[in-house]
């Protein structure tokens, strides 16, 4: 099958259903003339959208600020945790089943202490929800990845003499990236959302939870369901992103290039 | 695991958090905003003593509101978790199905977790409460909130896990003409339990944070979401209070990620997920 | 036997946890250019043994020397190098790279790398291989990138374990040749670990057949076929005589454990005094 050929055939049924939602969602709204508080027609959206472009994307923008800032803090943390951790087998043992536990705590419920640590209207707060998200997936999958290392493997190193640092940065580490990417990608979406909600608790005026919110209690609609659809379309395009460094990143790995091939 | 382990990184966690105050207070540590005082960081046996005062004069204990909070906002989440499990158990087997379905719909099914719930629960409270039976009105739109949270994780391992069965193990079975029925109970289903599982334990705490968030919106009073937002407005005067609503929000959490281990443990007669 | 290439005395190897003896009181030496196989019954110690002169695994007594040093000092010094029976590649290093693996952590710069796994790679016959990817290769190929890269960096000793035991008949066999061809190339002393009689006795120049756990040294075969052998080597009635003599010694070690005094084996056939 053609290169062409071959994207096309993945690609292809996504859009069908794409355009095909899209369409049927336009119709639903217009036949049954649903209210637009409920859901806006597609075509309003975009009316919305293309109107208040300027106030909607410096919301959007705001808030994507927070979302990265605390994404890059949190998953840098998490990773450098991981990989200090991981070393020491007893400490592994002690760890892991907190940092799991640690992902069972519902950390938005922290936001209004955050808040108050860091102020409300600053994006610090918000920063640190969104880094505190992200921290324990990084960790837990980071070291899940630099302890797969089949034991064939180590051995064979062992036979070269090598160092424990050297060890790490030939072998664990790419044999972690798999997983560290998987990590990158779930917090992608919680740093946005982490952002988000966060901004209910209380945020500044310009991000987009906070407007979302007054926009809704002044029944400006339109411009509420505008604000969520942006909101979606960068945690969708942030979390693409990071699925495209993958595939350059992982371009070896079974799972990016089609295992079983040849 | 053993007890004393767990007793030991509690006692170390509690010793990092008086240490780290201590000193903050000490050298009057400032991080942008934030200071270390009694305001931001109470004393640990505050936060746990503030439980077994009462919270309004002549009220009840802290802890017996809390407590009944707690499973208000269970109640929610146990129902989001099971009506969002089935789903996404029904959701995940109809894409393992067909890699056609899976090409077509998995891009939405992921892209589905960037839409802020938080903003769309007002419109599913005002939606899904007026068409529910009067025992659920109030809080049944918070569990389809927290279904929401719950779903995505099971749809994804169960499309993983229902996918990742031995090809020699489907010839075994063909070879015994099963039909596609009895396959999919005696070997693709075993097969992915350990997936499935994985994902519920990820899930469980999702339903719950689901539940918290989706009371905001609704105004709901009764359960943890209330709490927080009460203690949030007192938290000038009673900082302590908060905190140990939090607590008591995150032993849910816990509590509810913990059942499903057990439940774990029982059902899949396997190793489980190697923990660490 | 000039001075051999790796001595073991009353090695014994005993894992506590598990109250299993792998290695009776073993005593071998290999001299330089051997070719020696190790066979014997599944759990008689074979692997640990390779293990022991590689350092990866300690003796619980007896002594090792390797190249006339500790296993040890043997190991940081770089004087082995080793084949497992899974290749151990890493698919994120083309096939020129995870050759180059040993070379680039002894230091040795770009240019010097470069050359040197040409040379290999002609040796082991990949070339035009160099750029590919080791899921693109097939497990015999994979298999002959983890021999070019074991010999890299020329080591005296090539220690390996069921190499080809992953493989099927036809291209273990083919791979049997051009082992040897590689072997008389290098000048390398290998000891080699197998479950294969006709292996064995094709590859070396000695068979040393041990017994069943724990283990411990039945017999020593020596091969006296000439070199250079091919697959028509595989059709004399010398080589069935040798296979089958390996099996006799074989059932005896497996059988009877108390014939064979520890230590000692039976020389047969063809021996030589070392």
């Amino acid at each position: 099958m053609s290169r062409t050929r071959r994207h096309v055939s993945r690609w292809l049924p996504a859009l069908i259903v794409f355009v095909a939602s899209i369409a049927f969602w336009e119709l639903l709204v217009r036949a049954f003339d649903i209210q637009d508080f409920l859901l806006p027609a597609p075509s309003d959206i975009l009316a919305t959208l293309r109107d208040d472009w300027s106030e909607l994307w410096s919301a959007a923008f705001f808030t994507f600020r927070e979302a990265v800032a605390g994404y890059v803090i949190g998953c840098t943390a998490g990773f450098l945790a991981a990989a200090a951790i991981a070393r020491f087998r007893l400490l592994r043992a002690a760890v892991m089943p907190y940092a799991i536990a640690a992902g069972a705590i519902p950390i938005i419920a922290f936001a209004p202490i955050t808040n108050n640590w860091f102020g409300v209207t600053g994006m610090s707060s918000k920063i640190a929800i969104a880094a505190i998200l992200c921290f324990f997936p990084m960790l837990v999958n980071t070291m899940r990845g630099l302890t797969s290392v089949p034991a064939s493997s180590l051995e064979l190193m062992r036979s070269y003499a090598a160092s424990e640092l050297t060890v790490f940065r030939r072998v664990r580490l790419p044999t972690s990236l798999p997983y560290v990417f998987s990590g990158l990608k779930v917090a992608t979406v919680l740093a946005m959302i982490g952002a988000i909600v966060g901004d209910y608790f209380g945020g500044a005026p310009g991000a987009l939870g906070v407007e979302i919110r007054r926009w809704v209690g002044i029944f400006a609609f339109d411009q509420a369901w505008a604000g969520i659809v942006l909101a979606s379309v960068l945690g969708i395009l942030f979390y693409g992103a990071v699925a495209l460094v993958e595939r350059f990143a992982l371009s070896w790995h079974p799972s990016v290039r089609g295992a079983g091939a040849e | 695991m053993s007890a004393g382990l767990f007793l030991a990184v509690l006692a170390t966690l509690w010793v990092l958090w008086e240490s780290f105050k201590a000193f903050g207070e000490a050298v009057d540590l400032r991080l942008g905003q934030f200071e270390p005082n009694d305001r931001t960081m109470p004393h640990v046996h505050d936060i746990v003593g503030t439980l077994f005062e009462p919270s309004r004069r002549n009220g009840p204990l802290l802890i017996d509101i809390l407590w009944d909070a707690a499973l208000f906002t269970a109640k929610e989440a146990a129902v989001g978790f099971a009506l969002g499990a089935l789903v996404g158990f029904a959701l995940g087997a109809a894409l393992a199905h067909s890699g056609l379905l899976q090409r077509g719909f998995l891009p939405y099914v992921i892209a589905s977790q960037t839409i802020p719930i938080l903003a769309v629960a007002p419109m599913v409270v005002v939606w899904v409460n007026p068409r529910l039976p009067p025992s659920l009105k109030d809080w049944g739109a918070v569990a389809v909130i927290a279904a929401y949270l719950t779903f995505f994780p099971v749809t994804i391992n169960t499309m993983r896990g229902l996918t990742s069965v031995d090809p020699r193990a489907l010839e075994l079975m063909r070879s015994y003409a099963a039909t596609n029925w009895k396959v999919l109970w005696k070997l693709r289903v075993p097969t992915a339990l350990p997936f499935i599982f994985a994902a519920l334990k990820i899930a469980a705490p999702a339903s719950v944070v689901g539940a918290i968030i989706g009371e905001l919106p609704a105004s709901i009073q009764n359960g943890l979401g209330g709490a927080i937002l009460n203690f949030n407005q007192y938290y000038i005067t009673a900082p302590q209070r908060l905190w140990a609503t939090n607590l008591i929000a995150a032993l849910l959490g816990i509590t509810f990620f913990l059942l499903v281990l057990l439940a774990e443990r029982l059902v899949v007669r396997r190793a489980p997920e190697h923990v660490g | 036997m000039s001075e051999p290439v790796v001595s073991l005395r009353g090695v014994t190897k005993s894992f506590e946890a598990a109250g299993v003896t792998a290695l009776q009181s073993i005593d071998l030496d290999v001299g330089p250019g051997e070719f020696v196989s190790l066979i014997g019954p599944s759990g008689c110690g074979k692997s640990t043994l390779l293990r022991v002169v590689g350092d990866l695994v300690e003796p619980t007594s007896g002594t090792v020397v390797v190249n006339g040093k500790s296993a040890r000092q043997a190991r940081r010094d770089g004087d082995y190098g080793i084949v497992f029976q899974d290749a151990v590649l890493y698919d994120w290093r083309t096939v020129t790279k995870n050759i180059a693996l040993p070379l680039e952590l002894l230091g040795w710069d770009k240019a010097r790398r470069a050359e040197r796994v040409e040379e290999l790679l002609r040796l082991v016959e990949l070339k035009g291989f160099g750029d590919h990817h080791p899921w693109q290769l097939s497990g015999g190929m994979q298999q002959r990138v983890a021999i070019a890269r074991a010999l890299s960096f020329s080591p005296a000793l090539l220690l390996m374990d069921e190499p080809f035991g992953a493989l099927d008949e036809m291209t273990r066999e083919r791979l049997n040749g051009e082992l040897l061809r590689i072997w008389e190339a290098s000048g390398a002393t290998v000891v080699f670990v197998t479950h294969s009689i006709a292996e064995a006795v094709f590859l070396s120049t000695r068979v040393v057949v041990m017994s069943r756990r724990p283990g411990r040294i039945a017999a020593l075969v020596d091969v006296d076929l000439p070199h250079p052998r091919n697959a028509d080597t595989r059709e004399e009635p010398r080589f069935f005589e040798l296979v089958t003599a390996v099996r006799d010694r074989l059932r005896e070690g497996g059988l009877d454990e108390e014939s064979t005094a520890p230590g000692e084996g039976e020389l047969l056939v063809g021996e030589e005094t070392a």
